[in-house]
């Protein structure tokens, strides 16, 4: 081995063991930085051992890449507002599974157009190839479908169809079988693109049955997709560092989404075949109720201004109206007149892991006030106001009470023990999941109806002349 | 593992994998995978947004693996490989860069004690 060759594989093996380093900080939100630093360092390493290698003869279009790339990056890491941290996230799935699809495309191309010598081209080869491009493939357009919803851009209700699952499964089982045939015959081109198209479209039409609520569960499972192609990529290229960094990225988002389906009582196939909040569960609802009770917004001040413990509970309908600094006004308004507040998050609310986390945080919520669900849970009956803002489906009782409820079984946050529920809501409309909230019918629960944010300011105001 | 396979490994630029490169690649995959569930699964719901953003920007390392397929020239690389890993950079870069941006940004929020502006 040469010089150049022990430095790069140096420089991989300590960017591995720097990664490892930079999970295990993110352990702690203390040590989080830190680890974050050597990540950093370890990739700046890798990078810089990689320009030595020896096949590389231009150095024009890697410049060209790396700097548009990070200017790019750059411009969207500080521009990025953190209630739009979903969709940046889903963009950046598709960005990564996308460069693992055309490293495996560049692959098989070089080999069979004669760039490469075809006898190289084995069936193990072949089938790492074939896993990078289909997973890459799908996960692209699968994000970008992701993106679109959590954007706006394309409607969030689930889109369904008769048979969709049929020729979905179908469809799948068509690349799949493409892709088998690939590893025994690798060089059948016409093959390949096909899979290849096929590929891109199933991402498409996987995503599109999924409504917006169960996006906390696609985006893990995209993360894991996303690694997994970019650890396919390191079989291809027989590159260490890349299994590694890939299969940590993929073993994350898939443990994500076991947390996130067991934060919703259901398993990963009812989320993807299930089509959740379409017409046909929203049927399933148990209609009228009783009377929703309306209440003034000096009541719930007065309520709140004499109150010895307040639990906030926030919901997606926090990031929509931007009321994340609102709610930490009316906390410090609460809090300079002794009153004990904290915050109860529930796993999936908003749409990805640990979203309401970061904009509280972003609101400068101290994060020793956010609890997690099981903490949480047994201060409710304790608590004088717990306040519900934009969530949903996190609060319904059904989940635990009604057994034929198409949420059952569904770990909630219990604020109906609460001495007394405060729902924050835009309109007297059902959720997102379509569901009736029974929470909202209850004595114990009043409706404040309006945009959040402006509710929130004005309670700010009104709990300081109470 | 014997020094010689793991030499092959690492001798493999971007040629084919004989069988033990293979067998030395699936045990490097295993140990990492759990090695991976270990550390991940001691990450507090608390920081699973960053964690995200973070993996998201590790295995932005593929771009090690774009750097080589843009950077080539000559009699054994094809121009369409070329552009297609110029692509494959530039997504890349966004990635590690757009990543690590972000994970530092939001974990700079995370605060135990309230910190006045």
């Amino acid at each position: 081995m040469n010089w150049q060759t022990y430095f790069i594989e140096f420089s991989y093996l300590l960017a591995s063991i720097l990664f490892i380093l930079g999970l295990k900080g993110l352990s702690h939100p203390e040590t989080a930085k830190r680890g974050m630093h050597l990540a950093e360092f370890g990739m700046l390493m890798a990078i810089i051992g990689t320009l030595m290698h020896f096949e590389i003869i231009s150095y024009t279009w890697i410049i060209v890449g790396l700097l548009l790339g990070s200017t790019l990056g750059a411009a969207m890491g500080v521009w990025v507002p953190m209630t739009a941290m979903p969709q940046r996230t889903a963009l950046s799935h598709a960005f990564g599974a996308f460069a693992a699809a055309l490293v495996g495309i560049a692959e098989y191309y070089s080999y069979t157009h004669g760039f490469k010598p075809l006898a190289d081209l084995d069936h193990v080869k072949m089938g790492a190839m074939g896993f990078e491009i289909m997973l890459g493939s799908l996960t692209t357009t699968g994000s970008l479908i992701a993106f679109g919803k959590l954007q706006g851009l394309v409607p969030g209700q689930p889109l369904v169809y008769r048979g969709q699952n049929i020729f979905n499964m179908t469809l799948l089982t068509v690349t799949v079988g493409l892709f088998i045939y690939l590893i025994f015959v690798p060089t059948a081109v016409i093959p390949f693109y096909v899979m290849l198209g096929l590929a891109f479209l199933f991402g498409v039409l996987l995503v599109m049955p999924i409504g917006s609520a169960d996006m906390p569960v696609v985006m893990s499972l995209l993360n894991s997709y996303a690694g997994l192609a970019s650890a396919a990529t390191g079989f291809v290229l027989g590159n260490n560092v890349l299994i590694i960094a890939g299969t940590l990225d993929g073993f994350s988002g898939f443990i994500l989404s076991i947390l996130m389906c067991r934060a919703m009582n259901r398993s990963i196939t009812n989320v993807l075949f299930g089509a959740f909040g379409s017409a046909a569960t929203a049927a399933a609802g148990s209609g009228e109720q009783g009377v929703m009770r309306e209440v003034g917004l000096e009541d719930v001040a007065v309520q709140m201004a004499y109150a010895g413990k307040v639990i906030f509970v926030p919901g997606y309908g926090l990031a929509t109206a931007q009321a994340q600094h609102a709610v930490r006004e009316l906390a410090n308004v609460l809090e300079s007149r002794g009153v004990t507040v904290k915050y109860g998050i529930h796993p999936v609310a908003g749409r990805m892991p640990g979203h309401m986390n970061v904009l509280l945080a972003e609101a400068n919520v101290p994060y020793s006030q956010l609890y997690e669900l099981e903490q949480i849970n047994p201060e409710f009956p304790t608590t004088d106001v717990a306040v519900v803002i934009g969530a949903n489906d996190v609060v319904n009782p059904d989940a635990r009470d009604n057994p034929s409820s198409p949420i059952a079984g569904m770990p909630i946050l219990e604020v109906d023990h609460a001495k007394s529920v405060v729902v924050l809501k835009r309109g007297q409309g059902k959720g997102f999941s379509g569901l009736e909230n029974p929470l909202f019918f209850k004595p114990v629960t009043g409706m404040l109806y309006g945009d959040a944010k402006d509710t929130l300011t004005k309670l700010v105001g009104a709990v300081q002349h109470a | 593992m014997n020094t010689n396979t793991i030499s092959i490994l690492l001798l493999e630029g971007s040629g084919a994998m004989t069988g033990a490169a293979v067998i030395a690649a699936l045990y490097v995959f295993a140990l990492a995978a759990f090695l991976g569930y270990q550390v991940i699964s001691r990450v507090p719901p608390l920081l699973h947004t960053p964690l995200m953003s973070a993996t998201n920007a590790i295995s932005g390392i593929s771009l090690v693996g774009s750097i080589v397929i843009a950077g080539g020239t000559g009699p054994h690389h094809s121009k369409v490989a070329m552009i297609l890993g110029f692509i494959a950079v530039v997504c890349s870069t966004t990635n590690v860069v757009g990543g690590f941006v972000i994970t530092d940004r939001m974990l700079r929020m995370f605060k135990r004690k309230e910190t006045k502006k």
